[in-house]
């Protein structure tokens, strides 16, 4: 398939390889319901600005060109942050100050600099979406891997009479809960980016 | 070492020295082994079965991580050393799936995922001690009674830092040192303690109070290796005199947080400066087992004269703040592996001088 489009998901991914957009990935991920709600929010975000700087590349001077873009991002983070707040107040209120944090992501900020406003409005847009789904399943991942160990738990949304919680067996009543703290984001991000690499590295040693 | 290698000529140094890894490994572990017989005896022989789960469960970790890298490090006795530390650093009624939880990551991510033995940056056992008490904190605070204090049912068994900690919560005013607090809401002490206390005031005119003694003997509650500080001293003398460890490290760890407790900790009892009962803090907690142990291990520590002491000086200085100015009742292990940060830090900056150089001004 295209490569714009897959490089964000595993050789360029946001978290693991390009190291952006951490804050929120060490911020969010203690619940895989808000990791999936901050990967949404960033996606539509993501697009958003690449669309716009992509199509005003030719128009915004470059001197004021970082200016331009975070006004180009900070509009489309307000409207991410008005409808979350008027469709899923509890998502918003849990995601807290993180929500108007986007502003700052390097991700975004740094794909409308390294890629949108150089490149077509279908590359744009397809970096735009491979980029926001790596960054998504990251997030995603570490959350999972801290909320499973570290709460004994995994929240999904509720649907019906299921409460969108799973609930793992013995961790539940006895959770490793430094993982649901800060240092476990640290600690989880780390290793599973050591992870990473022993595959990457491995895999070249494989073709070598 | 086999008789063809002694031939072998390689590059300088070329001293040749019986020590090894594992023969240092196995004299740590012998210089432990006093304050472990120790505790198992007051605190029954279910700590024999929290250290021997410890000890197991590293050695597996260690026998699965080396295999996983075609490798074969389990007669070093690392692991060992590791699991006995462990062991020595619960209490004694602890859950015997969190001293396994504490070896699994000890060896598993601070040592192995790092490269094994060697490439470490920070003391496993300990790492190991903190994952598990920020995870299972109630498991971890455990504690029992030691057989040498007879005490009537339902007196708490706190150890006497944490009962310190909370009791200074709602202080107001009713005593002027942290002995004097203890005795104040009557906390237990052990009927040999009271006589050798006494007997220091009738015979050596010596203020010591039960407390103290307790807290050197060992009688106390706290986690299993731990409590004996006399015994610990002993292990630890033993190591100096092979030569294992040197004195910088545990001397400027002990002195500089002895003299920070001396200065700030009457504070806290609403004295004045330089009040603070050195004596009852260095004895208490696992400063003696951290300091003399843990602090020196030989991978996670600076390898200068200078470092070393700056190192001390650093993991005293950490300890007084956590434990008096912070929300944990002890601070030891976390200011080991606080300073353990520091270290490539300290190696870089503490360099001796170069033999035959002179130190010039605005060059490094």
């Amino acid at each position: 398939m295209n490569h714009e489009l897959t490089k964000g998901i595993f050789r360029d991914n946001p978290i693991f390889v390009l190291l952006l957009g951490l804050c929120p990935a060490l911020g969010v991920s203690s619940m895989v319901v808000n990791a999936l709600g901050m990967g949404a929010g960033v996606i539509f975000v993501l697009l958003g600005s690449n669309i716009f700087v992509s199509l005003l590349k030719n128009f915004i001077p470059p001197k004021v060109r970082i200016p331009s873009y975070i006004v180009i991002i900070a509009s489309f983070v307000t409207i991410v942050e008005m409808v979350m707040e008027a469709f899923m107040p509890s998502l918003f209120a849990s995601l807290g100050v993180f929500v108007p944090l986007i502003v700052v992501n390097c991700i975004i900020l740094g794909r409308a600099e390294a890629f949108a406003s150089r490149n077509t409005l279908k590359n744009s847009v397809l970096d735009a979406l491979g980029m926001g789904i790596g960054f998504t399943l990251g997030l995603s991942l570490i959350a999972l891997v801290r909320e499973f160990f570290g709460s004994g738990s995994i929240t999904l949304f509720p649907v019906g009479n299921f409460d969108g919680v799973i609930r793992i067996p013995v961790l539940n009543n006895f959770p490793a809960r430094i993982l649901a703290l800060a240092a476990g984001a640290l600690l989880v991000m780390g290793l599973l980016k050591a992870f990473f690499n022993w595959l990457t590295d491995r895999k070249e040693r494989v073709r070598i | 070492m086999s008789e063809q290698n002694l031939f072998l000529v390689e590059s300088s140094p070329q001293i040749r020295h019986r020590d090894s890894t594992s023969s240092i490994m196995w004299q740590v572990s012998i210089a432990l082994m006093p304050a472990g017989i120790w505790g198992i005896w007051v605190f029954g022989i279910r700590s024999l079965l929290v250290i021997a789960v410890s000890i197991a469960s590293a050695v597996g970790f260690e026998y699965l991580a080396a295999r996983s890298m075609k490798r074969s490090t389990v007669s070093d006795g690392s692991a060992f050393l590791t699991g006995l530390l462990i062991g020595y650093n619960m209490p004694p009624l602890v859950p015997l799936f969190i001293p396994v939880a504490a070896s699994a990551f000890a060896i598993l991510v601070v040592k192995w995922a790092f490269g094994g033995l060697g490439a470490n940056w920070m003391n496993p056992a300990l790492a190991g001690r903190v994952f598990v008490f920020f995870s299972w904190t109630s498991g971890m605070n455990a504690w029992k009674l030691p057989r040498t204090i007879q005490a009537a049912d339902g007196v708490s068994s706190a150890t006497v830092l944490g009962s310190l900690k909370t009791l200074l919560m709602d202080f107001s005013g009713e005593a002027s040192s942290a002995v004097g607090m203890l005795r104040y809401h009557e906390y237990p002490a052990s009927a040999i303690g009271q006589q050798i206390s006494s007997w220091f005031d009738r015979v050596m005119q010596m203020r010591i109070s039960a407390y103290t003694v307790d807290l050197a003997v060992g009688n106390v509650p706290g986690s299993i290796g731990e409590v004996s500080a006399v015994l610990l001293i002993i292990g630890g003398i033993y190591l100096l005199a092979k030569n294992i460890i040197t004195w910088e490290i545990p001397v400027t760890y002990i002195l500089s947080f002895a003299l920070l407790i001396w200065a700030f900790d009457g504070l806290r009892f609403g004295q004045g400066l330089f009040s603070g009962d050195a004596a009852f803090h260095v004895l208490s907690g696992g400063l003696m087992l951290g300091a003399l142990f843990m602090a020196t291990d030989m991978v996670t520590s600076p390898v200068t004269r200078k470092g070393m002491i700056v190192y001390g000086i650093g993991a005293g200085m950490l300890t007084f703040l956590i434990r008096v100015y912070g929300s944990l009742p002890e601070g030891v292990s976390m200011a080991i592996i606080i300073m353990n940060i520091f270290v490539p830090m300290i190696n870089r900056y503490m360099q001796p001088k170069v033999y035959g150089t002179a130190a010039r001004r605005g060059s490094a």
